[in-house]
């Protein structure tokens, strides 16, 4: 028998200790693997391109000194682009397994029950029908993602929302929504339809740093709030009952990861547009690396970064043609959302 | 033995969507024993376990723990005096046991602390006192129905709580995994003094375990107290609308229900003595 602090441990103790330093082992290893793969496809997409920089050429550009050329490229066209991708990226990821596991579904996505939707058919509205600006455009979507989230919260509330009831009311919205869409792009000139299209696939182009701030600024808001909820949210997996006899008030949980994530998703996609799936498959993707137990907001945050920064990499430069980083997500996203809904039909599993 | 609690249900009325499911309840508690609430399906008893448990809000009357409402108790201060197993907890796919029961010591832990000696304590005594300590490294999902709602039972006793609910514990165990879990309760009850409170299906289980017998019928409490003066042929027929014959159990000396129905009998009526 060994002490720690004063409490001398019995065998079993000894097993769950050994037990749980083995599973929190692995999850350091695979969130200090997917930092330094993200950081390493960061670094890439500001070297490669059209032109190649050294690792040099870009850190002095970063540091401010001016060079031709590459001050230009690396500086004002890739370092922004990178930054949101990277950045849009952790908050879809955030939001997506928030709501996955709030609603103990992997359906439960923001762009599967509609909130992505509402933002799409309202930003499309807004250039089609009334010609705003883009930053008018970016508000308009962000109030309807908020909007959308609430209405279906409400349509579903009956003694408390029921899960599978809120992301079918979820799913018919957002089909309403993207019926909206399709028949405003009918009507759409042909100017618009460019900008049009980044509000449904998600684009980075034409990234600049206006756009990059206000989602750090939603991030700097909303991440410590959702991160403070990580024991609670883990907690209500067990079932309200349950959770709520072990002390944790689990509306006020669910109101609280409801409002950050919405926020989180609302400012990234009027930054990016919705890149398609990435909410979606971040969540399940990283609970499949890091095994069940602790909270997976970190871990998914961090494979949506790094999904979103492949994506845009790859549909850039790597396809021959330009792909916006959405049709890309979207086309690894798709046999993926197939693969699961047989997968969980068969165990009737969680994420 | 630990403190003693007093738990009171007060003029206590509930129901869901104002509809009254419990009228004017009043019931008290025995400190440091165990009560058992049986009755008829839909009568109310998980409704009332639920109340006493601050899961539901009543629409009148108040539950009392030491004196204080527990609704206007912090969650997680109550939560380190009560804990509940409700009728069927989830357990999240791929967890393993010791995690499981570790989320027991939820209420005991602060927003970002990490996990202390005696957090693995508590989980290791209540793996060991469930006699689940060689299924620790188990996923949940792979163990028996037994194994599970010993899992179960030994998330609530890491919670340490000196008052224990319990919502049917024995539900889906076959009858030696009914006995060993009432045995491992009563095993709680005699060397923590925990308070246990549970909804039980089975009256002569109830009866055997228990030291106070609660009837509920019609949303209102028949008869509580000792299980030989609760469960009479009389309150059977009225809170169940069941002929029988109650005898003395040779087992334990506690009384003994045997359901006289309308096939298979050879005493129509019953004895009277």
């Amino acid at each position: 028998m060994t002490t720690l602090t004063g409490v001398s441990l019995t065998a079993t103790a000894q097993t769950i200790l050994s037990g749980k330093k083995r599973r929190v082992r692995r999850r350091r290893l695979v969130i200090a693997s997917l930092i330094a793969l993200m950081t390493a496809i960061f670094c890439v997409s500001l070297m490669c391109g059209h032109t190649f920089y050294t690792p040099e050429e870009v850190w002095r550009v970063v540091l401010g000194e001016n060079i031709p050329g590459a001050s230009f490229t690396v500086g004002t066209l890739r370092l922004p682009r990178a930054a949101l991708a990277l950045l849009v990226g952790l908050s879809f990821g955030f939001a997506g397994v928030a709501f996955q596991t709030m609603l103990r579904n992997p359906l439960a996505s923001p762009d599967i029950i509609g909130i992505s939707s509402g933002a799409t058919a309202a930003a499309v509205f807004a250039i089609v029908a009334l010609s705003l600006g883009a930053t008018a455009v970016s508000i308009f979507a962000v109030a309807a993602g908020l909007g959308v989230a609430l209405l279906v919260y409400l349509l579903s509330y009956k003694n408390g929302a029921a899960s599978a009831r809120l992301i079918l009311i979820g799913i018919g919205i957002a089909s309403m929504l993207n019926s909206v869409t399709s028949y405003l792009l009918t009507q759409a000139s042909e100017w618009d339809l460019q900008e049009v299209m980044r509000w449904m696939t998600g684009s980075l182009n034409g990234t600049v740093w206006k756009t990059v701030l206000p989602v750090l600024g939603s991030q700097l808001v909303f991440v410590p709030l959702l991160l403070s909820q990580s024991k609670n949210l883990s907690m209500t997996q067990l079932g309200d009952d349950t959770a709520a006899a072990l002390g944790v008030r689990v509306n006020r949980t669910r109101l609280i990861v409801t409002l950050a994530s919405v926020g989180l998703i609302a400012f990234a996609a009027a930054a990016s547009g919705p890149i398609a799936f990435v909410a979606f498959l971040s969540g399940p993707i990283a609970a499949r690396i890091v095994g069940a137990g602790g909270s997976l907001f970190l871990p998914s945050a961090l494979m949506g970064a790094l999904l979103v920064l492949t994506a845009d990499f790859s549909g850039q430069f790597l396809l021959g043609v330009r792909y916006p980083v959405g049709v890309i997500t979207g086309i690894l996203g798709a046999p993926y959302l197939v693969w699961l809904i047989v997968r969980t039909n068969r165990r009737g599993g969680f994420l | 033995m630990t403190v003693e609690h007093t738990l009171t249900a007060q003029n206590l009325t509930l129901g869901y969507n104002k509809r009254a499911v419990v009228n004017e309840l009043d019931l008290d508690i025995l400190p440091g024993k165990i009560t058992a609430i049986v009755g008829a399906n839909a009568c109310g008893k998980s409704t009332l376990l639920r109340a006493l448990s601050r899961l539901l809000m009543p629409l009148s009357g108040r539950v009392v723990l030491d004196g204080k409402d527990v609704h206007r108790m912090p969650a997680k201060q109550l939560a380190r005096i009560l804990g509940l197993l409700p009728q069927s907890p989830i357990a999240p796919e791929g967890i393993t046991v010791s995690d499981l029961v570790g989320r027991g010591r939820h209420p005991h832990q602060r927003l970002f602390s990490r996990w202390s000696a005696e957090d693995a304590a508590a989980v290791a005594a209540a793996l060991d006192m469930t006699a689940t300590g060689d299924l620790a490294d188990r996923a949940v999902d792979e163990l028996s129905g037994g194994q599970r709602q010993r899992v179960w039972i030994a998330m609530a006793l890491a919670q340490r709580t000196d008052l224990l609910l319990l919502d049917e514990p024995t539900t889906f165990l076959d009858v030696s995994h009914q006995v060993e879990i009432l045995d491992l309760l009563v095993e709680l009850n005699q060397t923590r003094g925990t308070t246990i409170i549970m909804v039980l299906h089975d009256l002569n289980l109830a009866a055997r375990y228990c030291d106070q017998l609660v009837a509920i019928a019609a949303g209102g409490i028949y008869a509580a107290g000792d299980p030989a003066a609760v469960l009479t042929e009389q309150s059977i027929k009225s809170v169940f609308g069941l002929d029988s014959q109650v005898i003395v159990d040779p087992v334990s000396g506690k009384p003994l229900m045997l359901p006289i129905g309308r096939r298979r009998v050879i005493v129509r009526e019953p004895e009277k003595r």
